[in-house]
């Protein structure tokens, strides 16, 4: 019989720690497909952040550490001195890169470090139970504000890929969406543009994917979906905003 | 080798360059802006990697990046940037990664001032770190013990697999001593940290297994298991790594207890006593954790009042206190916010002392 699909080796064999409906275990997946197509699994090492993606080195079958609160790409900052020629990746959601770690995620850019940062924007901060997060969009109810949220309060939601990509040393900056097979596969090519950018030593990069958060959203996973794809793709453009020359 | 003539935060830097140290990363600091400094023009030439941090913050976090993955690290900072880096600290503690921390400190609280001062007494033996965590502390006197300690404390931070700190007041990094470096050691690249740093975060093709270096321990017993283990390693420190010196404590009517700058200053002031016919010694611990307590198991009858004579409003005297343990009468010397006192003020100082317990 003929193989048509294999899990890669690059996700251990357990069940993810992840709720019904999150595409972490999507993103965790195309990830570590995209090492494994290009012979990179053993030669990579992952930053996971504070956020339920902590633990994803429970997950991922390669080298990792945990991070401090948002300090993931100060971290690989250091781990790419050491091993310059080997592939160094963080993997970060909105409240741990566009809150606390606001700083550290643009000077990495800035200095144009030569890791990938994959960052998970589901709107909301889920491991502590679903409070506002800088990317939550307006209107949007969560614990921190639960008439939903609002300008006055609050401002307006942070476009990550928009400012990141005014940083000249971010060379390959894109928002790409699971919200269906054909948005998934799309995804998975641009992460493997950004490894191979990264390979090339080029400088930053930097792959937003939207993600869903049934469990603080207070949607079924199939709700969730409808929201990345109505409201979520309607602020946040699915777009490449930088790519170098030749890829 | 012979000796050169050198500032102290130049010849720190060059310790760590000299202990084969892979990475630097630093924040502009007063009083030890010349360590990010040299850094930035001499560490490439060995080898290894500079990166001026965009704050104190990711420099601690830099330096755990670059640790985990196996390299030697060094970090500088002074006491408001120290208090910036005490999360990443406690953190590092936790995953087991060895880095060497320099505090060139200077008067607090707050921004404070930039002159010498040992405020942070608390804040590099107690720390600000959440949890259960101890940090080898070492305070040098000199830039040549300075230097040396240096040099050590990488081995020791890896033995122990845990942050070391060398904690020098201001005066040591700005003022220019002779001192003679220990040999070069190589540093190492890439491929041969992945052979020998077995733990280290590589990449799998590059050592046995997988490494995962992380803190998160979601389960009470599983927690309570690592901090009991951490807690191994600091009983083995706390009998491996006591450093003091003791001079003529044996037949001293006063006791100074005094290290870096204080200390140089306590032994000046004893052979002012000396002149005025009271005899005085000085107990210098160089390990501020683990506090050395068997140095002051060398005190006599003789003795009369045991000193912490410190810069700082009196955070020593505390360990001062439990060390000496009821046995002697103790007092404090302080002058703080920056303020370094003359050999003549602490003489002056300490004969009064010493008459308010005759």
């Amino acid at each position: 019989m003929k193989t048509v699909f294999e899990p890669t080796v690059g996700m251990l064999p357990v069940d993810t720690s992840y709720c019904p409906g999150c595409t972490h275990g999507i993103a965790h997946r195309l990830i570590m497909e995209v090492l494994e197509e290009k012979g990179e699994l053993g030669n990579t090492m992952g930053v996971v952040p504070i956020g339920c993606s902590i633990n994803a080195h429970n997950f991922m079958n390669i080298d990792m550490c945990e991070s401090t609160h948002g300090r993931a790409p100060a971290i690989a900052s250091g781990i790419r001195r050491i091993h310059p020629d080997r592939i160094v990746f963080t993997y970060q959601g909105d409240g741990d890169l566009a809150s606390i770690g606001a700083g550290e995620i643009i000077h990495a850019a800035h200095r144009g470090e030569k890791f990938t940062t994959f960052f998970i924007n589901n709107g909301i901060y889920g491991m502590t139970g679903g409070q506002m997060a800088p990317t939550t969009l307006i209107g949007a109810r969560t614990t921190t504000c639960v008439d939903g949220r609002t300008v006055e309060q609050a401002g307006l939601p942070l476009r990550m890929c928009e400012i990141i990509s005014q940083i000249d040393c971010a060379v390959f900056v894109e928002r790409v969406v699971l919200n269906n097979p054909a948005n998934v596969r799309k995804a998975k090519a641009v992460i493997r543009k950004a490894i191979e950018i990264q390979k090339a030593g080029l400088g930053f990069t930097f792959v937003e994917i939207l993600s869903s958060c049934p469990t603080n959203w207070g949607l079924t996973p199939v709700d969730s979906l409808k929201y990345v794809s109505e409201d979520v793709m309607d602020y946040y453009p699915v777009k490449n905003f930088k790519t170098p020359e030749g890829f | 080798m012979s000796k050169v003539l050198m500032m102290g935060n130049e010849a720190f830097a060059e310790a760590a360059i000299r202990a084969g140290c892979n990475c630097y990363f630093g924040y502009p600091i007063t009083p030890q802006n010349e360590v990010p400094e040299y850094m930035s023009h001499e560490l490439h030439k060995a080898g290894g990697s500079f990166i001026q941090a965009e704050s104190e913050l990711a420099a601690v976090n830099m330096a755990y990046g670059a640790a985990a993955a196996g390299g030697r690290v060094f970090i500088s900072t002074s006491s408001p940037g120290f208090a910036l880096m005490q999360e990443g600290l406690g953190f590092i503690c936790s995953c087991e990664v060895p880095i060497v921390a320099m505090n060139v400190s200077r008067g607090g609280p707050g921004v404070g001032g930039i002159q010498p001062g040992q405020a942070d007494y608390f804040q590099v033996t107690r720390g600000g770190y959440n949890g259960d965590v101890k940090i080898p502390v070492f305070a040098p006197a000199n830039i040549q013990e300075s230097v040396d300690l240096i040099y050590e404390a990488f081995d020791i931070a890896e033995k122990y697999r845990n942050p070391v700190v060398i904690f020098a007041d201001g005066m040591l990094g700005q003022m220019m001593e002779p001192v003679e470096f220990p040999p070069a050691k190589p540093i190492k690249g890439s491929d041969e940290i992945s052979k020998d740093v077995p733990w280290a975060i590589t990449g799998t093709d590059h050592h046995e297994g997988r490494n995962v270096v992380f803190s998160l321990r979601l389960q009470p017993d599983v927690l309570e298991n690592h901090v009991l283990h951490m807690f191994e390693k600091y009983a083995e420190a706390e009998k491996e790594l006591v450093r003091y010196k003791n001079i003529n404590v044996e037949d001293a009517e006063i006791v100074f207890v005094a290290f870096g700058t204080m200390a140089r200053i306590c032994v000046e002031a004893c052979e002012l006593l000396e002149e005025k016919g009271v005899k005085a010694g000085v107990i210098r611990p160089i390990s501020l954790w683990p506090f050395p307590n068997a140095a002051f198991d060398a005190i006599t009858d003789k003795t009369k009042i045991v000193i912490s004579t410190e810069l700082s409003m009196g955070q020593m005297i505390e360990d001062v206190r439990t060390a000496v343990a009821g046995r002697w009468p103790v007092s404090l010397i302080s002058r703080t916010g920056g303020i370094v006192p003359t050999s003549i003020e602490v003489m002056e100082r300490a004969l009064k002392a010493l008459e308010e317990v005759k």
